[in-house]
Formats: C-alpha cells, structure tokens, sequence
C-alpha cells in the first residue's frame, strides 16, 4: 500500500508535466482552425497546412537559422576565449568568469531590455542582426562552463609534448587538445542551440517589426486562440525530438557500457 | 599552454564588453535621466506609484508561493526518485523532455485545459465534482508558474541527492534515527545545495514574468514584469521602465543575499 501510494505520487507529478503536451498533440488533430478545448473530430488537414502556412514556415526557418548561426558562432568565440583565458592570471580568470556568469543569474527580461537600451543608445535598428548578436551573448556563458573546465582537466602537457614533437600550435590544438574537450565542446554547442530555439523573452524585445520566430508567433496568436497548424508543427518537432533523444539515449547507455568494459580491461 | 594565446579571448571579451557590461550601464543610464536627457530620480521614485508598488508585490507574492510549492513538490519527489534507484539517465530525460515543446504553448494548453468548459471542468462535472473556475486569476497564474519552473526545481535537487553516499542513511538508521529524523538531519542538509540553486532557479524567473501572467491571467493581472514590458512596448516610457527594472534588480538582489545566509557552505550549484 505504501509504494503504491509512493509510485502514485511520482505518476502523479509526471501527468501534471506531462498534461499540456498531450493536450497539444490532441489539439493538433482536432478539426478545427484554432485551439479550443471542444473536441470537434479527427482530422489531419494541419499536418498538410504545416508546408502553406507562410508565416510559420518563415518563423520556423528564422528560428533554425537564428539557434543554428548563434550556436557556431558562440561555440568558436566561446572555445577560443577558453583557452585564451587558461592564460590569464588567477584573479584576471576570476573577473572573466563572474562577468559570465551574469546572464546566467540575471532576469530575463532585464538581460532583453538593456540589449535593447544598448541598441538604442547607439542607434542601431532592431532586425535580424540585433537577434543574432542578443542571442550569441546569451549563449556564450553555456559554451564557456562546459569547455573551460573540460580545459582545465585536459592539462597542458599534451599541448606541450605535440609542440615538442614538432607540431605547430594551430595543428597541436586541432589534432590534440580539442578531441580531448570534444564533450564539453559538444554539450556547450547543443545547449546554446536549445537555448536559442526555446528563447522568447530576447526575442521579443530585440526583433525588428515584422520579424518572428516560433515563441513570438505564438505569442502573438495566444488572445485569438494558437492556430491548429502550430500545434501540429510542434507535435512534429516534439516527436522528432523524443526519436533523437530515444535513439542517442539507447545508443549511449550502450557505448557508455563499452567504455567501462574497455576502461576495466 | 602559452601566455601568446590571450589575444584569442579578445573577442569574447568585446562580446562581454558590448553584450553585457555596456548594456546593463545603458539601463542604469535610462533610469538616471528623463525624456530630455537630464538627471532625475523619478524614474526610481515612481516604483512608489500604487499600480506599480501592488504590482511589486504581487509579484514577490505569486513568486514566493510558486517556489514553496515547487518545492514542496519537488524535494519528496527527489527522496522517492532516489530509493526507487530508476536510471538516472532516464529519470534526467523525462524531466527534460517537455521542455522541447515551446513554453508559451504548454502554458497556452493549461489556458484550454482550465477554461470554464475546458476539459478538466468537463471531467469534473462528468464526476459530480463542481467546476474549477480559477482561469484569469492569481491562482491559475501560479499554477501556470508551478507547472513551467517545477522541473529547474527538481532537477538540481535530484542530481545533488542521487549523489548522497548510501552508507550515510544506513549508519544513520543503525544509530536509531527514524525515517523522519534520517530525513530531517541527514537527506535535508545534504541536499542543501540543490536545493538553494533550485530556488534560485524558480525563484528569479517566477518573480520577472510577463508572458505566464498575460497568458494565464487574461490581461487582468499585473505583474512587475507586465508593468516593464508594457513601458518599453505598448507606449509607456523607456525611462521608467529602465527604473522599473532596477528596482526589481534590487529586489532580486536582496532575496538572493537572504537565501545565501541560509546557504552554510556557500556552495550553490548551477544543475
């Protein structure tokens, strides 16, 4: 009775998780153009109207190549200043790494306001550009946390044997020190990437008129009711999503039990 | 690895000089000076304004409930999570799993699951049970707020108490301890860092809200974040909303320098 009473309460925290996302798969096959909590039959017309709706597919494409650009551009500047501040001082590194930090604990919104104060102070207009360079910023301090301690770890005595061994410094990072951060280098890229594609408070602040990615869109839309072609599109992203997570998640438990084979013998 | 390769942060620091530094100084700047560009505190001053200072409290209000229930949600689920010894990988995946589907549009769902003939009062009528009549109020907005920080609750809870070594709460029960008293005197302190970066973590989003409130609260709710958009978007003054937003800064600060007391060892942790 007890660990019935125990699983109970953990299923019941996963149903309230879980609760709106059924609601929007549901809602997604519901015949009818905007969201209601009616239930007026089944239909796979939005699916269809997914690749028609002009507006979306514009905000989906801006908010791909938004997340995609700010995540290389943030990863590169990112692994670069970590291993440019592995050569500052102990107290200089500090400095560097509270001012990271400060985007990480600040508001939202505060953050989206003074980029947008910044912006006007020196005139400059609100468009794509804004988005992108508001969105590195934010994206940064995740590349910086996962690198620079995977830097750290690695050591410079590798560095220094390929140098010795006659490699060149660009070389000796490239074939040496960065397969070793490689995780670090990856998790940083992929939350940057998810940072970006799930941000709306930046956005919303720093876009130009007239320019949307899926957060604004929706938010746009939540008074008259979420068109039904946008819950589709997310049941499409949201399912894709679980595939790769599912896939990587199987496959990873699985070479991860290789590397502890592999590490005992 | 060599002094020669400073030179290769220098474009981080430009981002952190541009991005960050000279962006939040602007805001200060805003804040200090009126329409025409002189000096002036009313800007600050105006927090004092009825609208705004309810708003202020509302706001500390709704964001200091929401982050009592989150944990008292999370830190039982933390405890059950650890002794049903589930992967933690999957565990980890089912808590990060709703989060790549867009936030507004799960807080939009809530919007048609609480609506007056939505589906959870439809179920509850089926049931006899009345009707749950909170859309457009306080209520929902917190449970709007509950449902969208709960997991940065238990996450760092979690991951700090999956950690704790198995051979504590055996000695601990060997020494005669209750369930109770291994839980208060043992899990509870142990657990402190995660728990101190949770509430953080639900605490500072909940407290600068804009979207939840609007959504959730039908434009009848004003919270400090709606007071700041509204200033900035929908035709008020840049001005007092730069001074809008450094006074809830304070706020913030504030709270967070009375959480660290709680916080001994001075150890949060990010996740």
């Amino acid at each position: 009775m007890k660990k019935f009473g125990k699983r109970l309460y953990i299923g019941l925290i996963f149903l309230f998780l879980y609760l709106p996302i059924l609601t929007l798969i549901v809602m997604s096959f519901n015949n009818n153009e905007r969201t209601s909590g009616v239930w007026y039959g089944f239909t796979l017309r939005w699916f269809g109207e997914i690749f028609s709706n002009q507006d979306m597919l514009e905000a989906l494409i801006n908010t791909l190549v938004i997340a995609l650009a700010s995540a290389v551009i943030a990863t590169v500047v990112g692994v670069a200043a970590c291993v440019g501040i592995m050569a500052y001082s102990r107290r200089q590194r500090r400095i560097i790494l509270q001012l990271t930090n400060i985007p990480l604990v600040n508001a939202e919104i505060v953050t989206a306001i003074s980029l947008m104060m910044a912006f006007a102070l020196f005139g400059i207009s609100l468009g794509m550009g804004t988005i992108l360079f508001s969105h590195i910023c934010f994206c940064l301090p995740y590349v910086i946390l996962n690198v620079l301690p995977k830097l750290r770890q690695a050591g410079s005595s590798t560095y220094e044997a390929a140098r010795d061994l006659g490699a060149g410094p660009v070389k000796a990072f490239f074939s040496v020190v960065l397969p070793d951060i490689m995780p670090g280098v990856a998790t940083g890229f992929l939350m940057s990437f998810t940072m970006s594609v799930d941000d709306f408070v930046i956005t919303y602040f720093n876009r130009g008129a007239g320019i949307n990615t899926l957060s604004t869109l929706i938010y746009s839309q939540q008074k008259r009711g979420i068109r039904a072609s946008m819950c589709a599109l997310s049941t499409v992203i949201f399912l894709v999503v679980l595939l790769v997570l599912l896939l990587r998640y199987y496959l990873g438990s699985k070479s991860s039990a290789d590397k502890t084979v592999k590490g005992g013998s | 690895m060599s002094k020669k390769n400073k030179w290769l942060s220098a474009p981080y620091l430009a981002f952190i000089l541009c991005g960050t530094v000279i962006p939040l100084l602007a805001i200060l700047y805003y804040a200090l000076v009126d329409k025409n560009g002189s000096f002036t505190l009313s800007n600050l001053a105006s927090i004092a304004e009825s609208v705004h200072l309810k708003a202020l409290g509302l706001s500390l209000l709704l964001a200091l409930i929401t982050t009592v229930i989150c944990l008292l949600l999370a830190f039982p689920l933390g405890l059950l999570l650890r002794k049903s010894g589930g992967k933690k990988g999957f565990v980890i995946f089912l808590l990060i799993l709703p989060m790549w589907m867009n936030f507004l549009l799960r807080t939009i769902a809530w919007k048609i699951l609480l609506q007056k003939t939505g589906v959870i009062n439809t179920i509850l009528g089926a049931l006899g049970l009345g009707s749950l009549d909170i859309i457009n109020t306080p209520t929902a907005v917190v449970l709007g707020m509950v449902y969208d920080f709960l997991p940065f609750m238990i996450l760092p809870i979690y991951n700090v108490m999956i950690k704790i070594d198995n051979s504590l709460i055996e000695a601990a029960n060997d020494l005669g301890a209750s369930n109770f008293r291994t839980v208060k005197d043992v899990l509870l302190p142990l657990s402190m860092p995660g728990i101190i970066s949770g509430i953080t973590m639900t605490f500072v989003p909940a407290m600068t809200t804009f979207a939840i409130s609007e959504i959730l609260g039908g434009g009848n709710i004003s919270l400090i974040g709606n007071i700041i958009e509204g200033e900035f978007l929908r035709g008020g003054s840049r001005n007092v909303g730069s001074g809008m937003s450094m006074v809830m800064m304070i706020f913030i600060l504030i709270s967070m320098a009375l959480l660290n007391k709680f916080d001994k060892n001075g150890e949060g942790t990010v996740v």
